[in-house]
Protein backbone atom coordinates (compact mmCIF):
# COMPACT_ATOMS: atom_id res chain seq x y z
CA UNK A 1 0.00 0.00 0.00
CA UNK A 2 2.69 2.42 0.96
CA UNK A 3 4.88 1.92 -2.11
CA UNK A 4 1.93 2.33 -4.43
CA UNK A 5 1.10 5.64 -2.81
CA UNK A 6 4.65 6.72 -3.23
CA UNK A 7 4.62 5.92 -6.90
CA UNK A 8 1.41 7.82 -7.38
CA UNK A 9 2.81 10.84 -5.67
CA UNK A 10 6.06 10.84 -7.60
CA UNK A 11 4.33 10.43 -10.95
CA UNK A 12 2.17 13.42 -10.19
CA UNK A 13 5.27 15.36 -9.33
CA UNK A 14 6.78 14.43 -12.62
CA UNK A 15 3.68 15.35 -14.56
CA UNK A 16 3.78 18.97 -13.52
CA UNK A 17 7.28 19.77 -14.84
CA UNK A 18 6.44 17.88 -18.02
CA UNK A 19 3.53 20.20 -18.69
CA UNK A 20 5.67 23.15 -17.82
CA UNK A 21 8.30 21.96 -20.22
CA UNK A 22 5.77 21.86 -23.01
CA UNK A 23 4.75 25.42 -22.29
CA UNK A 24 8.37 26.47 -22.08
CA UNK A 25 9.04 24.77 -25.37
CA UNK A 26 6.04 26.44 -26.99
CA UNK A 27 7.07 29.83 -25.70
CA UNK A 28 10.66 29.40 -26.72
CA UNK A 29 9.91 28.21 -30.25
CA UNK A 30 6.70 30.18 -30.69
CA UNK A 31 8.03 32.16 -33.67
CA UNK A 32 9.46 29.09 -35.31
CA UNK A 33 6.21 27.18 -34.86
CA UNK A 34 4.23 30.12 -36.27
CA UNK A 35 6.60 30.17 -39.21
CA UNK A 36 6.09 26.46 -39.86
CA UNK A 37 2.32 26.80 -39.49
CA UNK A 38 2.08 29.72 -41.93
CA UNK A 39 4.32 27.90 -44.40
CA UNK A 40 2.20 24.76 -44.25
CA UNK A 41 -0.97 26.78 -44.66
CA UNK A 42 0.42 28.70 -47.65
CA UNK A 43 1.70 25.56 -49.37
CA UNK A 44 -1.56 23.75 -48.70
CA UNK A 45 -3.43 26.63 -50.34
CA UNK A 46 -1.09 26.61 -53.32
CA UNK A 47 -1.23 22.89 -54.05
CA UNK A 48 -4.93 22.77 -53.43
CA UNK A 49 -5.43 25.62 -55.86
CA UNK A 50 -3.25 24.13 -58.55
CA UNK A 51 -5.25 20.93 -58.46
CA UNK A 52 -8.82 22.15 -58.06
CA UNK A 53 -8.67 25.92 -58.61
CA UNK A 54 -10.24 26.45 -55.22
CA UNK A 55 -8.81 28.39 -52.32
CA UNK A 56 -9.90 29.83 -49.00
CA UNK A 57 -11.70 33.19 -49.20
CA UNK A 58 -11.24 33.18 -52.96
CA UNK A 59 -14.82 34.32 -53.62
CA UNK A 60 -14.55 37.35 -51.35
CA UNK A 61 -11.03 38.10 -52.56
CA UNK A 62 -12.13 37.96 -56.20
CA UNK A 63 -14.91 40.44 -55.50
CA UNK A 64 -12.41 42.80 -53.88
CA UNK A 65 -9.67 42.50 -56.49
CA UNK A 66 -12.34 42.73 -59.17
CA UNK A 67 -13.55 46.09 -57.92
CA UNK A 68 -10.03 47.49 -57.75
CA UNK A 69 -9.09 46.04 -61.12
CA UNK A 70 -12.21 47.54 -62.72
CA UNK A 71 -11.20 51.02 -61.60
CA UNK A 72 -7.63 50.67 -62.86
CA UNK A 73 -8.88 49.10 -66.06
CA UNK A 74 -10.95 52.18 -66.89
CA UNK A 75 -7.68 54.04 -67.33
CA UNK A 76 -5.91 51.16 -69.02
CA UNK A 77 -8.62 50.99 -71.68
CA UNK A 78 -7.49 54.19 -73.35
CA UNK A 79 -4.24 52.58 -74.40
CA UNK A 80 -5.85 49.71 -76.28
CA UNK A 81 -8.95 51.33 -77.72
CA UNK A 82 -7.66 51.71 -81.28
CA UNK A 83 -6.68 48.09 -81.57
CA UNK A 84 -9.90 46.90 -80.02
CA UNK A 85 -11.90 49.07 -82.39
CA UNK A 86 -10.18 47.44 -85.35
CA UNK A 87 -10.95 43.96 -84.02
CA UNK A 88 -14.62 44.73 -83.54
CA UNK A 89 -14.81 46.33 -86.96
CA UNK A 90 -13.24 43.26 -88.55
CA UNK A 91 -15.73 41.04 -86.80
CA UNK A 92 -18.63 43.23 -87.98
CA UNK A 93 -17.23 43.10 -91.47
CA UNK A 94 -17.18 39.33 -91.47
CA UNK A 95 -20.73 39.24 -90.17
CA UNK A 96 -21.97 41.76 -92.73
CA UNK A 97 -20.65 39.51 -95.45
CA UNK A 98 -23.05 36.83 -94.27
CA UNK A 99 -26.14 38.99 -94.83
CA UNK A 100 -28.65 37.71 -97.31
CA UNK A 101 -28.94 41.07 -99.03
CA UNK A 102 -25.41 40.63 -100.35
CA UNK A 103 -26.60 37.89 -102.62
CA UNK A 104 -28.29 38.60 -105.92
CA UNK A 105 -30.35 35.78 -107.30
CA UNK A 106 -29.51 35.65 -110.97
CA UNK A 107 -30.13 31.98 -111.22
CA UNK A 108 -33.87 31.72 -110.78
CA UNK A 109 -33.71 27.96 -110.68
CA UNK A 110 -32.23 27.95 -107.25
CA UNK A 111 -33.23 30.19 -104.43
CA UNK A 112 -31.95 30.60 -100.94
CA UNK A 113 -34.53 29.33 -98.51
CA UNK A 114 -34.14 29.70 -94.83
CA UNK A 115 -35.50 26.73 -92.99
CA UNK A 116 -37.53 28.58 -90.39
CA UNK A 117 -38.62 25.45 -88.61
CA UNK A 118 -35.05 24.57 -87.66
CA UNK A 119 -34.29 28.07 -86.52
CA UNK A 120 -37.45 28.47 -84.52
CA UNK A 121 -37.05 25.42 -82.40
CA UNK A 122 -34.36 27.12 -80.40
CA UNK A 123 -34.83 24.99 -77.34
CA UNK A 124 -33.37 21.92 -78.94
CA UNK A 125 -31.12 23.43 -81.57
CA UNK A 126 -29.45 26.32 -79.81
CA UNK A 127 -26.17 24.92 -78.63
CA UNK A 128 -23.92 27.86 -77.82
CA UNK A 129 -24.91 30.97 -75.90
CA UNK A 130 -22.61 33.97 -76.18
CA UNK A 131 -22.21 36.52 -73.45
CA UNK A 132 -20.12 39.65 -73.59
CA UNK A 133 -17.59 40.54 -70.91
CA UNK A 134 -14.77 42.95 -70.28
CA UNK A 135 -11.29 41.94 -69.20
CA UNK A 136 -10.36 43.92 -66.10
CA UNK A 137 -7.00 42.36 -65.26
CA UNK A 138 -4.64 40.42 -67.42
CA UNK A 139 -1.00 39.39 -67.24
CA UNK A 140 1.26 37.76 -69.81
CA UNK A 141 4.56 37.74 -67.94
CA UNK A 142 3.98 34.86 -65.55
CA UNK A 143 4.02 31.15 -66.22
CA UNK A 144 0.45 30.91 -65.06
CA UNK A 145 -1.46 33.78 -66.56
CA UNK A 146 -5.01 34.48 -65.53
CA UNK A 147 -7.49 37.10 -66.62
CA UNK A 148 -10.24 38.59 -64.61
CA UNK A 149 -13.50 39.46 -66.38
CA UNK A 150 -16.33 41.58 -65.09
CA UNK A 151 -19.08 38.97 -65.35
CA UNK A 152 -19.78 36.36 -62.74
CA UNK A 153 -22.28 33.76 -61.63
CA UNK A 154 -25.03 36.41 -61.45
CA UNK A 155 -24.65 36.86 -65.18
CA UNK A 156 -24.77 33.13 -65.80
CA UNK A 157 -21.05 32.47 -66.10
CA UNK A 158 -19.97 29.08 -64.83
CA UNK A 159 -16.74 27.10 -64.66
CA UNK A 160 -15.27 25.63 -67.85
CA UNK A 161 -16.97 28.05 -70.24
CA UNK A 162 -14.90 29.09 -73.23
CA UNK A 163 -13.63 32.64 -73.65
CA UNK A 164 -13.02 34.13 -77.09
CA UNK A 165 -11.69 37.55 -78.00
CA UNK A 166 -13.85 40.13 -79.75
CA UNK A 167 -12.70 38.91 -83.17
CA UNK A 168 -13.43 35.31 -82.32
CA UNK A 169 -9.96 34.07 -81.43
CA UNK A 170 -9.48 31.63 -78.55
CA UNK A 171 -8.44 33.28 -75.29
CA UNK A 172 -9.01 30.82 -72.46
CA UNK A 173 -11.34 28.94 -70.15
CA UNK A 174 -13.23 30.12 -67.05
CA UNK A 175 -11.84 28.44 -63.95
CA UNK A 176 -13.47 30.28 -61.10
CA UNK A 177 -16.52 32.47 -60.61
CA UNK A 178 -17.66 34.85 -57.92
CA UNK A 179 -21.01 36.70 -58.07
CA UNK A 180 -19.73 39.62 -60.19
CA UNK A 181 -16.36 38.53 -61.54
CA UNK A 182 -14.71 35.43 -62.90
CA UNK A 183 -11.17 34.22 -63.37
CA UNK A 184 -10.17 32.98 -66.78
CA UNK A 185 -7.23 30.67 -67.31
CA UNK A 186 -5.54 32.22 -70.28
CA UNK A 187 -4.22 30.18 -73.19
CA UNK A 188 -0.87 31.34 -71.83
CA UNK A 189 -0.91 29.05 -68.81
CA UNK A 190 1.41 26.09 -68.46
CA UNK A 191 -1.38 23.85 -67.21
CA UNK A 192 -3.70 24.73 -70.03
CA UNK A 193 -4.47 22.30 -72.82
CA UNK A 194 -6.99 23.01 -75.55
CA UNK A 195 -8.05 20.51 -78.15
CA UNK A 196 -7.32 21.92 -81.60
CA UNK A 197 -7.48 20.81 -85.20
CA UNK A 198 -5.66 21.58 -88.42
CA UNK A 199 -8.35 23.25 -90.47
CA UNK A 200 -7.39 21.87 -93.87
CA UNK A 201 -7.23 18.21 -92.90
CA UNK A 202 -9.17 18.14 -89.66
CA UNK A 203 -6.39 16.35 -87.78
CA UNK A 204 -6.66 16.75 -84.05
CA UNK A 205 -3.94 17.89 -81.69
CA UNK A 206 -3.43 19.59 -78.39
CA UNK A 207 -2.45 23.22 -77.75
CA UNK A 208 -0.04 23.80 -74.90
CA UNK A 209 2.14 26.67 -73.74
CA UNK A 210 5.80 26.33 -72.78
CA UNK A 211 6.03 29.72 -70.99
CA UNK A 212 8.67 30.96 -73.46
CA UNK A 213 6.90 33.58 -75.50
CA UNK A 214 3.34 34.92 -75.16
CA UNK A 215 3.05 35.30 -78.93
CA UNK A 216 3.44 31.57 -79.57
CA UNK A 217 1.87 28.38 -78.28
CA UNK A 218 2.76 24.85 -79.32
CA UNK A 219 0.61 22.24 -80.99
CA UNK A 220 1.42 18.62 -80.23
CA UNK A 221 0.10 15.27 -81.32
CA UNK A 222 -0.22 15.78 -85.06
CA UNK A 223 1.30 12.87 -86.95
CA UNK A 224 4.01 13.52 -89.52
CA UNK A 225 1.93 11.85 -92.22
CA UNK A 226 -0.29 14.94 -92.30
CA UNK A 227 0.68 17.58 -94.82
CA UNK A 228 1.25 20.82 -92.93
CA UNK A 229 2.72 24.06 -94.20
CA UNK A 230 3.62 27.24 -92.39
CA UNK A 231 0.72 29.65 -92.38
CA UNK A 232 -1.89 26.91 -92.06
CA UNK A 233 -4.84 27.73 -89.86
CA UNK A 234 -5.35 26.00 -86.55
CA UNK A 235 -8.88 26.13 -85.14
CA UNK A 236 -10.78 24.70 -82.19
CA UNK A 237 -11.71 21.06 -82.66
CA UNK A 238 -15.22 19.79 -83.22
CA UNK A 239 -14.96 17.45 -80.29
CA UNK A 240 -14.34 19.73 -77.34
CA UNK A 241 -17.15 20.24 -74.94
CA UNK A 242 -16.49 23.86 -74.05
CA UNK A 243 -15.22 25.56 -77.23
CA UNK A 244 -17.48 26.10 -80.21
CA UNK A 245 -15.93 24.40 -83.27
CA UNK A 246 -13.91 26.14 -85.97
CA UNK A 247 -12.85 29.23 -84.09
CA UNK A 248 -9.40 30.55 -84.78
CA UNK A 249 -6.55 29.67 -82.42
CA UNK A 250 -3.65 30.73 -84.61
CA UNK A 251 -1.50 29.99 -87.61
CA UNK A 252 1.46 27.64 -87.98
CA UNK A 253 4.67 29.64 -87.64
CA UNK A 254 7.33 26.98 -87.45
CA UNK A 255 7.40 23.26 -88.14
CA UNK A 256 9.84 20.99 -86.31
CA UNK A 257 9.97 17.23 -86.46
CA UNK A 258 10.20 15.33 -83.25
CA UNK A 259 12.36 12.37 -84.30
CA UNK A 260 11.54 10.32 -81.21
CA UNK A 261 7.78 10.16 -81.59
CA UNK A 262 6.96 10.62 -85.24
CA UNK A 263 4.85 13.65 -84.45
CA UNK A 264 5.24 17.23 -85.52
CA UNK A 265 6.16 19.86 -83.00
CA UNK A 266 4.38 22.94 -84.29
CA UNK A 267 4.88 26.50 -83.16
CA UNK A 268 1.61 28.37 -83.47
CA UNK A 269 1.32 32.14 -83.61
CA UNK A 270 -1.72 32.97 -81.52
CA UNK A 271 -4.53 34.82 -83.26
CA UNK A 272 -5.44 36.73 -80.12
CA UNK A 273 -3.07 39.46 -79.04
CA UNK A 274 -2.92 38.74 -75.34
CA UNK A 275 -1.17 41.93 -74.34
CA UNK A 276 -3.97 44.18 -75.56
CA UNK A 277 -7.08 42.19 -74.87
CA UNK A 278 -10.17 44.17 -73.84
CA UNK A 279 -13.58 42.86 -74.73
CA UNK A 280 -14.19 39.13 -74.74
CA UNK A 281 -17.07 36.77 -75.40
CA UNK A 282 -17.89 33.98 -73.00
CA UNK A 283 -19.40 30.97 -74.74
CA UNK A 284 -21.62 28.48 -72.99
CA UNK A 285 -22.24 25.07 -74.47
CA UNK A 286 -25.76 24.27 -73.36
CA UNK A 287 -25.36 20.57 -74.04
CA UNK A 288 -22.07 20.29 -72.17
CA UNK A 289 -23.47 18.65 -69.04
CA UNK A 290 -25.41 16.18 -71.13
CA UNK A 291 -22.33 15.33 -73.22
CA UNK A 292 -20.18 14.86 -70.15
CA UNK A 293 -22.84 12.72 -68.51
CA UNK A 294 -23.07 10.59 -71.63
CA UNK A 295 -19.31 10.12 -71.75
CA UNK A 296 -19.27 9.15 -68.09
CA UNK A 297 -22.17 6.73 -68.46
CA UNK A 298 -20.53 5.12 -71.48
CA UNK A 299 -17.36 4.59 -69.54
CA UNK A 300 -19.30 3.01 -66.71
CA UNK A 301 -21.20 0.76 -69.08
CA UNK A 302 -18.05 -0.45 -70.77
CA UNK A 303 -16.54 -1.16 -67.39
CA UNK A 304 -19.61 -3.25 -66.53
CA UNK A 305 -19.38 -5.12 -69.83
CA UNK A 306 -15.76 -5.95 -69.13
CA UNK A 307 -16.64 -7.34 -65.73
CA UNK A 308 -19.43 -9.45 -67.22
CA UNK A 309 -17.16 -11.07 -69.77
CA UNK A 310 -14.70 -12.20 -67.14
CA UNK B 1 3.46 60.67 -39.90
CA UNK B 2 3.48 57.77 -37.54
CA UNK B 3 5.23 54.56 -38.45
CA UNK B 4 1.94 52.73 -38.75
CA UNK B 5 0.35 55.15 -41.22
CA UNK B 6 3.57 55.39 -43.18
CA UNK B 7 3.84 51.64 -43.51
CA UNK B 8 0.21 51.21 -44.49
CA UNK B 9 0.69 53.78 -47.26
CA UNK B 10 3.90 52.07 -48.32
CA UNK B 11 2.13 48.73 -48.42
CA UNK B 12 -0.56 50.10 -50.72
CA UNK B 13 1.94 51.82 -53.00
CA UNK B 14 4.15 48.73 -53.30
CA UNK B 15 1.17 46.48 -54.05
CA UNK B 16 -0.26 48.87 -56.64
CA UNK B 17 3.13 49.21 -58.34
CA UNK B 18 3.65 45.44 -58.35
CA UNK B 19 0.15 44.50 -59.52
CA UNK B 20 -0.56 47.26 -62.01
CA UNK B 21 2.87 48.25 -63.27
CA UNK B 22 5.46 45.52 -62.88
CA UNK B 23 3.14 42.57 -63.55
CA UNK B 24 1.83 44.29 -66.64
CA UNK B 25 5.00 45.46 -68.33
CA UNK B 26 5.29 44.16 -71.90
CA UNK B 27 6.85 40.75 -72.18
CA UNK B 28 10.64 40.88 -72.49
CA UNK B 29 11.82 37.37 -71.81
CA UNK B 30 10.71 34.24 -70.02
CA UNK B 31 13.20 34.85 -67.21
CA UNK B 32 12.58 38.56 -66.86
CA UNK B 33 9.99 38.90 -64.13
CA UNK B 34 10.38 42.08 -62.11
CA UNK B 35 9.56 41.88 -58.41
CA UNK B 36 9.67 44.80 -56.03
CA UNK B 37 6.77 44.44 -53.58
CA UNK B 38 8.82 42.51 -50.98
CA UNK B 39 10.87 45.66 -50.39
CA UNK B 40 7.97 46.53 -48.09
CA UNK B 41 9.04 43.70 -45.77
CA UNK B 42 12.70 44.68 -46.07
CA UNK B 43 11.83 48.23 -45.05
CA UNK B 44 9.65 47.38 -42.03
CA UNK B 45 10.83 49.05 -38.80
CA UNK B 46 13.18 47.23 -36.44
CA UNK B 47 10.59 47.53 -33.70
CA UNK B 48 8.18 45.02 -35.27
CA UNK B 49 8.24 41.77 -33.32
CA UNK B 50 9.24 38.52 -35.00
CA UNK B 51 5.68 37.22 -34.74
CA UNK B 52 4.37 40.49 -36.18
CA UNK B 53 6.78 40.21 -39.09
CA UNK B 54 5.53 36.73 -39.92
CA UNK B 55 1.90 37.81 -39.89
CA UNK B 56 2.55 40.95 -41.93
CA UNK B 57 4.63 38.95 -44.41
CA UNK B 58 1.96 36.32 -44.80
CA UNK B 59 -0.79 38.81 -45.54
CA UNK B 60 1.38 40.89 -47.87
CA UNK B 61 2.05 37.81 -49.95
CA UNK B 62 -1.51 36.57 -49.76
CA UNK B 63 -3.03 39.83 -50.98
CA UNK B 64 -0.66 39.88 -53.94
CA UNK B 65 -1.55 36.23 -54.53
CA UNK B 66 -5.22 37.02 -54.83
CA UNK B 67 -4.38 39.48 -57.58
CA UNK B 68 -2.10 37.14 -59.50
CA UNK B 69 -4.30 34.10 -58.78
CA UNK B 70 -1.57 31.99 -57.20
CA UNK B 71 -2.97 31.62 -53.67
CA UNK B 72 -0.14 30.80 -51.25
CA UNK B 73 2.86 31.16 -53.53
CA UNK B 74 3.97 34.68 -52.70
CA UNK B 75 2.65 34.23 -49.16
CA UNK B 76 5.03 31.32 -48.56
CA UNK B 77 8.01 33.26 -49.92
CA UNK B 78 7.16 36.34 -47.87
CA UNK B 79 6.80 34.32 -44.68
CA UNK B 80 10.25 32.86 -45.36
CA UNK B 81 11.94 36.24 -45.71
CA UNK B 82 10.03 37.65 -42.72
CA UNK B 83 11.37 34.74 -40.68
CA UNK B 84 14.93 35.15 -41.95
CA UNK B 85 15.01 38.93 -41.60
CA UNK B 86 15.77 39.29 -37.86
CA UNK B 87 18.63 36.76 -38.07
CA UNK B 88 20.32 38.62 -40.91
CA UNK B 89 19.82 41.99 -39.24
CA UNK B 90 21.40 40.62 -36.05
CA UNK B 91 24.41 39.52 -38.04
CA UNK B 92 24.85 42.83 -39.83
CA UNK B 93 23.92 45.36 -37.21
CA UNK B 94 26.84 47.20 -35.53
CA UNK B 95 27.57 45.60 -32.18
CA UNK B 96 27.72 48.72 -30.01
CA UNK B 97 24.02 49.47 -29.79
CA UNK B 98 24.60 52.84 -28.14
CA UNK B 99 25.47 54.27 -31.53
CA UNK B 100 22.71 52.49 -33.33
CA UNK B 101 19.40 54.22 -33.11
CA UNK B 102 17.82 54.09 -36.53
CA UNK B 103 14.24 53.05 -36.93
CA UNK B 104 14.29 50.92 -40.02
CA UNK B 105 16.82 49.24 -42.33
CA UNK B 106 18.19 51.67 -44.89
CA UNK B 107 21.55 52.21 -46.59
CA UNK B 108 22.25 55.00 -44.11
CA UNK B 109 21.34 52.97 -41.09
CA UNK B 110 23.37 49.90 -41.94
CA UNK B 111 25.89 51.33 -44.38
CA UNK B 112 25.79 50.60 -48.10
CA UNK B 113 27.78 47.36 -48.03
CA UNK B 114 25.92 45.61 -45.17
CA UNK B 115 22.61 46.88 -46.54
CA UNK B 116 23.44 45.39 -49.94
CA UNK B 117 24.25 42.07 -48.32
CA UNK B 118 21.01 42.21 -46.30
CA UNK B 119 18.90 42.98 -49.37
CA UNK B 120 20.73 40.47 -51.55
CA UNK B 121 20.26 37.59 -49.11
CA UNK B 122 16.56 38.29 -48.61
CA UNK B 123 15.98 38.77 -52.35
CA UNK B 124 17.78 35.53 -53.08
CA UNK B 125 15.73 33.70 -50.43
CA UNK B 126 12.49 35.13 -51.77
CA UNK B 127 13.19 34.37 -55.41
CA UNK B 128 14.68 30.94 -54.82
CA UNK B 129 11.65 29.83 -52.87
CA UNK B 130 9.18 31.45 -55.26
CA UNK B 131 10.86 29.97 -58.31
CA UNK B 132 11.15 26.60 -56.58
CA UNK B 133 7.39 26.56 -56.07
CA UNK B 134 6.84 27.44 -59.73
CA UNK B 135 9.44 24.91 -60.82
CA UNK B 136 7.62 22.13 -58.96
CA UNK B 137 4.78 22.57 -61.43
CA UNK B 138 6.69 23.36 -64.56
CA UNK B 139 10.16 23.65 -66.03
CA UNK B 140 13.63 22.14 -65.96
CA UNK B 141 16.33 22.50 -63.32
CA UNK B 142 18.49 24.70 -65.53
CA UNK B 143 15.55 27.02 -66.13
CA UNK B 144 15.05 27.18 -62.37
CA UNK B 145 18.66 28.24 -61.75
CA UNK B 146 18.71 30.81 -64.53
CA UNK B 147 15.41 32.25 -63.42
CA UNK B 148 16.55 32.65 -59.81
CA UNK B 149 19.67 34.46 -61.01
CA UNK B 150 17.89 36.66 -63.51
CA UNK B 151 14.98 37.67 -61.27
CA UNK B 152 17.37 38.39 -58.38
CA UNK B 153 19.49 40.62 -60.59
CA UNK B 154 16.45 42.53 -61.82
CA UNK B 155 15.04 42.92 -58.34
CA UNK B 156 18.37 44.22 -57.04
CA UNK B 157 18.42 46.74 -59.85
CA UNK B 158 14.88 47.84 -59.03
CA UNK B 159 15.56 48.03 -55.31
CA UNK B 160 18.67 50.19 -55.73
CA UNK B 161 16.87 52.41 -58.21
CA UNK B 162 14.15 52.86 -55.60
CA UNK B 163 16.71 53.57 -52.89
CA UNK B 164 18.39 56.22 -55.00
CA UNK B 165 15.16 57.79 -56.23
CA UNK B 166 13.45 57.88 -52.86
CA UNK B 167 16.09 58.33 -50.18
CA UNK B 168 14.33 58.00 -46.86
CA UNK B 169 14.95 60.68 -44.26
CA UNK B 170 16.92 59.52 -41.28
CA UNK B 171 14.54 58.76 -38.47
CA UNK B 172 16.01 58.35 -35.04
CA UNK B 173 14.52 56.20 -32.40
CA UNK B 174 13.99 58.45 -29.40
CA UNK B 175 12.90 57.78 -25.89
CA UNK B 176 10.06 60.25 -26.10
CA UNK B 177 8.36 58.84 -29.16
Amino acid sequence: MFPSLLIDYSSRLKAVPAMRNIFLFLRRYFTFLTFIMLQVFALWMLFNYNRHHRAAFLGVATEMTGRINTQVDKLDDYFHQGEENKRVHRMNDSLLNLLKTNLSYVDTGSSLVTDTLRQDSTVTLLRYVWRNAKVVYNTINAEQNYMQINRGSQYGIRDDMAVLSSDGAVVGVVVNVSPNFSQVMSLLHVQNSVSASHQKTGTLGKIEWDARDPKYVSLKGISRSVDIKTGDTIVTSRYTYNFPPNYLIGTVAEITNDPATGFYFLKIKTAANFSGIQQVLVVENIQRDEQLQLAKDTEKKIEQQKNKQR
Amino acid sequence: MSDLVKNILRFIVFLVVQVFVLNKIPFLHQFVVPYLYFLFIIWLPFSVSRFGLLVIGFFTGLILDYFTMTPGMHAASCVLISYARPFIINLLIPKDTEEFNYREPSPRALGWAPYTVYVLILTLFHHSYLTLLQWLQFGTFLQFLIKVGATTAISMLLIFTTELLFPRKIKYRTNTA
